[in-house]
């Protein structure tokens, strides 16, 4: 079985900032998946509902949308999908827009 | 069965026939239509689960399922160190158990593992190193764990290579140093509790990934799709470290786990040249040497999650200039293999081993950074959780429940290491 796709990354991801363009990893902070929203009536919650809220991640091997903020660069947070085993990038796509 | 013992007499009775009859050390079953109970992951700390549910709890009609081959996940990727020096009680308590099994675990499984208790030295940098690490000392003596703080000066006694001039960046202030830490041999550990598991009637079979997890209408688990076909069990033990969410996934469980790739290092082989292991949080370096002569590298986590099982190169660039700081005679020296393994990290850095809301589902995980330490203790107390549905006094704590009660064992904050 040929695990290895066909564009392999190399030493440092090169990421696509939806403000500034390409630029490479290290200007870049991870910040976690995307999507997860505060719940709007915290006090009203379970503590169930609260623990997941807080902990559980979804944490996928494959396709997974994250949030990325360029912090050495606009400094702005946006959204990416990127393949977690292939560390591709599908796209990135600012706060606000659709996903592609 | 019958495992064919090591010893003294055994190695000169085989160099006279050319070791020419040294037999297979575990047999490799076709899988079984139905076990007792099935441990998902041959790394380590599966296979010392199915030896301490087969040993002392008698469950004999059990199998390991190893996606790949065993001990090629973490288990043979770590760089092996070996310490109990954690802040928290219950952390104290669960890594110094694993410690004491340690110290007998090559008698226990008649397989050398070669631990040997060579001192971890926990170098400090600034003063909120050396107040924090003093603040280890003290709480690991009041758990009975062995740790004592040293000046500069004497760590560079306890480590000769150990630069502790004022020109570096980060100077070395004073060390925290675990005698009764030290390092064993990776593979050897799978290996040996492989063979023992073996022994005893386990099933160990390799090339074997599960593929999805069956649940009856009363929600237990009832059984699992392989690669090599369906097995009906009615207890799981998922020990698959960085996969576990998705594993775990298949039985309809969200985790509170994310898997990053952690990076480390070997150069070549020279003569010995460093008595112990050294470790430094703040410049964020680990370093032994293997008894190959190999330098034993441990660098960062990558940022994000993945399971690439590779890891950025600026990652452990970083760990290599700190390595050339600390230790200016190795800086000429040649890396020769680099690799990334997956670790399965919780929120507040502390593992679980535990039952789960499904019957017959149990889970040991989030072992994080540092899962091999834990290796034999994990084993025992995972396999008493398995075989007694109840948690063992020792682990109790390290439930997943913890995320939702809010009763974290947070050594993230605790800080062994700064990841």
């Amino acid at each position: 079985m040929k695990r290895r796709p066909p564009q392999w990354r190399t030493d440092m991801l090169l990421i696509n900032c939806p403000y500034c363009g390409p630029r490479p990893e290290l200007e870049f902070a991870y910040a976690g998946e995307a999507g997860i929203t505060r719940p709007a009536d915290a006090s009203e919650l379970d503590d169930d509902a609260w623990g997941a809220f807080l902990y559980q991640r979804s944490n996928p091997r494959g396709p997974h949308d994250e949030r990325w903020r360029h912090l050495h660069g606009c400094a702005r947070f946006f959204n990416a999908r990127r393949d977690t085993v292939t560390d591709l990038f599908a796209a990135t796509w600012k706060v606000g827009e659709a996903a592609p | 069965m019958g495992m064919q013992r090591f010893s003294g007499f055994a190695l000169a009775r085989q160099t006279l026939s050319g070791h020419a009859g040294w037999g297979r050390q575990w047999r490799s079953p076709e899988p079984k239509a139905a076990y007792d109970a099935v441990i998902i992951g041959g790394g380590g700390h599966g296979l010392a689960t199915a030896f301490h549910l087969a040993r002392d709890h008698g469950l004999r009609n059990i199998a390991v399922l190893e996606k790949a081959w065993v001990g090629g996940g973490n288990t043979g990727r770590n760089t092996t160190i070996i310490r109990s020096n954690y802040l928290f009680d219950a952390s104290a308590r669960l890594y110094d158990h694993a410690v004491k099994l340690w110290e007998e675990l090559s008698q226990t499984l008649n397989y050398n593992v070669m631990f040997s208790q060579r001192g971890v030295l926990m170098l400090a940098h600034n003063v909120h190193d050396v107040q924090s690490f003093k603040r280890h000392v003290h709480a690991n003596r009041l758990n009975g764990v062995d740790n004592e703080w040293l000046s500069a000066e004497e760590a560079q006694e306890f480590c000769p290579p150990l630069r502790i001039d004022g020109g570096m960046r980060y100077p070395v202030l004073g060390a925290a140093l675990q005698r009764r830490a030290g390092t064993a041999r990776h593979d050897a550990v799978a290996w040996g509790y492989a063979r023992a598991a073996d022994a005893l009637g386990v099933d160990i079979i390799e090339n074997c990934a599960v593929t999805g997890i069956v649940r009856n209408t009363q929600g237990a688990v009832e059984a699992m799709e392989t690669t090599r076909g369906r097995i009906t069990t009615p207890k799981i033990g998922v020990v698959a470290a960085g996969n576990t969410s998705v594993v775990m996934g298949m039985a309809g469980v969200r985790m509170p786990l994310e898997s990053y790739p952690l990076q480390a290092l070997v150069s070549e082989p020279v003569k010995p040249v460093f008595p112990c292991v050294v470790m430094s949080n703040t410049i964020h370096a680990y370093i032994s040497q293997s008894d190959k002569g190999e330098l034993v590298i441990g660098a960062g986590t990558d940022a994000y999650i993945s399971y690439s099982q590779r890891g950025a190169l600026h990652i452990s660039s970083h760990t290599l200039e700190a390595i050339c700081e600390l230790f200016p005679q190795f800086r000429r020296m040649r890396m020769l293999r680099n690799w990334g393994g997956i670790v399965d990290v919780t929120p507040d850095r502390s593992p679980i081993i535990a039952k789960t809301q499904v019957q017959g589902l149990y889970v040991n995980c989030g072992w994080g950074t540092g899962g091999f330490k834990a290796t034999p203790g994990s084993g025992h107390l995972f396999a008493w959780t398995m075989a007694k549905d109840e948690p063992h006094e020792i682990n109790a704590p390290f439930t997943i429940e913890r995320f939702r009660d809010g009763r974290l064992i947070d050594e993230a904050a605790a800080a062994a290491v700064a990841h």
